[in-house]
């Protein structure tokens, strides 16, 4: 038999917990197997980490750019913006249930991003693979 | 009969002499009001709010979200054409939200609209004047000239004219009034 309060926690836990990462890993499966239709894959969290430490040489300033300029190593931890200083928040979804939960702003922020950090866009593989290390953040 | 009439004449007088004190000490305590046909000191807004969400998300979310009267259409329509390098970043929006963000920039434009700093601004604008920058037109420039590079381009809390917000303390709602400024690291400072 169960308890009035038990069945209110257990739709409360669906609700607050189960809910939100069902729709990220929806989201970011989605987006995955997108890349892969137009031939990428498979995906590596460890590539994407590699990825993310990958520098290049901005051909503005002369100064080397990463994923890290204004994210940081850490994902769990906030950034900061390498020119405003403005507060980024941590991009890991284990401590912000908001990130990879919207394919729109995913691909707004991979086309932005990788642009200024690269100065081109990333391919199918390399935003594959860094979704697998986000998500295993 | 005579005593009402000049009862009410004497309430009449009163309430004149009352509005004139008050008008003259708004002048007064406020002569920078003044020149901005603000002689209240009242927080009266300056700008028309922000009051659209898509905007406020798309353009808030990496900067202050800067109200639409602050630049003329013009400038709006220029910055929107080249936001892949929109201040050394990359500001990239697709087709359809640019032209929703736009639409409402160049419809609340400063020469479009009737609050006082919008006409401030394009008033001090020449006809082929364009700029991209608030804090490179006349007004702005003139409304900032008795403050120091080291209050803010040399302060760290600040950095830059382009952080309204970090002085102007209800500058999301649209109000500029001097009385509101607060420069951190200068609790004292009043010009």
């Amino acid at each position: 038999m169960k308890t009035g309060n038990e069945v209110l926690f257990k739709g409360l836990f669906v609700l607050l917990v189960a809910v939100p990462l069902i729709s990220q890993a929806s989201v970011v499966d989605k987006e995955q197997a997108d890349y892969q239709a137009s031939g990428a894959g498979p995906f590596s969290a460890q590539k994407g980490e590699q990825l993310w430490q990958r520098e290049v040489i901005s051909a503005k300033d002369g100064r080397a750019r990463s994923c890290t300029t204004c994210h940081g190593s850490d994902l769990r931890r906030s950034g900061k913006h390498a020119k405003t200083g403005k507060v980024i928040e941590p991009l890991s979804p284990a401590v912000n249930a908001e990130r990879l939960s919207n394919a729109k702003k995913i691909r707004k922020w991979f086309k932005r991003n990788c642009k200024w950090t690269w100065g081109r866009e990333c391919t199918p593989q390399e935003k594959g693979d860094f979704l697998s290390f986000i998500r295993s953040q | 009969m005579d005593n009402g009439k000049s009862k009410t004449w004497s309430i009449v007088l009163t309430m004149a002499f009352t509005l004139g004190l008050i008008g003259i000490s708004g002048l007064v305590l406020s002569d920078d009001d003044y020149e901005d046909d603000d002689r209240w000191g009242q927080s009266r807004l300056d700008v028309a709010p922000v009051d659209n969400v898509f905007y406020k998300e798309e353009c808030g979310s990496c900067h202050f979200p800067y109200q639409p009267g602050l630049l003329p259409a013009r400038s709006w329509q220029r910055m929107m054409g080249g936001l892949e390098d929109h201040f050394g970043e990359n500001a990239e929006l697709d087709d359809i939200d640019a032209q929703q963000v736009m639409g409402y920039l160049v419809e609340n434009a400063a020469d479009t609209s009737d609050y006082k700093r919008s006409r401030g601004i394009s008033r001090s604008l020449g006809k082929n004047d364009v700029p991209l920058r608030v804090s490179t037109t006349r007004y702005f420039q003139r409304k900032h000239d008795e403050l120091s590079e080291r209050m803010v381009k040399g302060n760290s809390e600040v950095r830059s004219f382009s952080n309204c917000e970090l002085c102007h303390t209800r500058a999301a709602q649209g109000s500029y009034n001097e009385h509101q400024v607060k420069i951190p690291g200068y609790a004292d400072w009043d010009d």
